[in-house]
């Protein structure tokens, strides 16, 4: 017999948050995946709502020292607030 | 882009080195993989075999108070299991290659849970002691490498701090008691304070993966170091709630601003790690039973799912 399939849980931990990786388990199925993160990861109040979703379905960057996946951003000081010289007189900016 | 294998240990060394995390998908030395799969392993294995010594108390607590608290921490427990595994299958390793190693015994799991708990005082002692010590293992460890093992250390060690109070409170409680539950408290502290030291594994001159580990990152502190500190920590512990810890030797050094203290049996440690313990025999057995009474159950919930999906 197979192995349940991985799944990878992410929890809201309040109202505005946003959802944040938590770890792993194994289910056989979607709704059984959400009853065990409830289980595992939230015994004490720690989510208020929780995503699940197969391990196998996620896309993922490769390591940055096997990649330039984000080469592209780092010349780009441009994109940042303090890369522009305000005078210190002028409020609010 | 091609990456050789001696830029990629260069990396992987400095990211160590900045105290940078270690996340799975990186390249990592083999041995590294290796010895992380051993300790993450070992330590999972330890909190689901460490459920059963207290598990035992759960129908006999001596009220409903004592059992919601007792299945919450046991509860606990398994919980710390599959969070540690999960971490651990981020290396590379399966649930069930897990489960098979710890199963043949080719994986180990913590000594202390190869003792019996013959007494209701143990659940208490258990608490303050075992997890006290486990405690004293695992703070440093949220700071360890290796990134999903250090965030299961930090939601492992925000729990156990329930679980070394509910036991102090526990034994304070039969403290205030009658001469009896006193002697109990006393009985089961003297059964279990040796086995606790043991904890943190063989003195640092018989450690020899220690230096290894530390330079990884992978371990923050030598076993007498931590030992030391679980010393000093659990004395005054034990002068405020009435006991004597069993050991003549035990004393004040204001030279050293430390707790001098007796050597723990080591013939005894080894051969409890070696399966000569109390319990090991029953410890897995029960495991093994678990496993395998709950074989109907998986391939249930495999059917079922399969059967959805085909609807
Ligand atoms: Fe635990
Ligand atoms: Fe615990």
């Amino acid at each position: 017999m197979s192995e349940w399939p991985l799944y990878e849980v992410f929890v809201r931990g309040k109202r505005g948050l946003n959802h944040v990786h938590v770890g792993s388990l194994h289910a056989p199925d979607d709704k059984l995946a959400l009853m065990h993160a409830r289980d595992v990861y939230t015994r004490r109040n720690e989510g208020v709502s929780i995503w699940v979703v197969r391990a196998s379905d996620i896309t993922a960057s490769s390591p940055d020292e096997k990649d330039p996946m984000f080469a592209p951003s780092g010349d780009k000081v441009y994109r940042h607030p303090t890369f522009y010289d305000i005078p210190a007189h002028v409020p609010h900016l | 882009m091609t990456v050789t294998e001696p830029q990629l240990a260069e990396h992987f060394g400095a990211t160590i080195a900045r105290g940078d995390r270690i996340e799975p998908r990186d390249w990592m030395p083999e041995a590294y993989r290796r010895t992380l799969i051993r300790q993450i392993a070992q330590h999972a294995h330890s909190e689901i075999i460490g459920m059963q010594p207290e598990g035992d108390w759960i129908s006999r607590a001596p009220s409903l108070r004592r059992k919601a608290i007792l299945l919450a921490k046991v509860q606990d427990e398994a919980g710390h299991g599959l969070y540690l595994y999960s971490a651990c299958e981020t290396l590379g390793t399966s649930r069930r290659e897990l489960t098979d190693k710890l199963l043949s015994g080719k994986q180990k799991y913590s000594s202390i849970f190869n003792y019996p708990t013959p007494s209701y005082a143990d659940v208490g002692t258990i608490g303050w002691l075992v997890d006290g010590a486990a405690i004293c293992n695992q703070v440093p460890l949220c700071r360890t490498s290796f990134g999903p093992y250090g965030r299961a250390m930090i939601r492992i060690c925000k729990e156990e701090s329930f679980h070394q109070r509910q036991g102090y409170e526990l034994l304070m409680t039969m403290m205030r008691g009658t001469d009896e539950q006193r002697a109990m408290v006393q009985e089961s502290v003297d059964r279990f304070w040796w086995p606790a030291l043991m904890m943190f594994g063989p003195p640092d001159g018989a450690s020899p993966n220690t230096e290894q580990s530390m330079a990884w990152g992978i371990k923050r502190n030598t076993n007498d170091e931590l030992r030391q500190k679980f010393v000093d920590m659990t004395v005054p512990q034990a002068r405020a709630l009435g006991v004597t810890l069993p050991d003549p030797q035990l004393r004040w050094n204001s030279e050293r601003q430390a707790h001098d203290f007796g050597e723990p049996d080591w013939d005894e440690f080894w051969a409890v790690v070696n399966g000569a313990g109390p319990c090991n025999a029953e410890r897995l057995a029960h495991r093994r039973k678990a496993h395998d009474d709950g074989a109907w159950v998986r391939e249930a919930a495999v059917a079922f799912a399969r059967l959805e999906e085909a609807l």
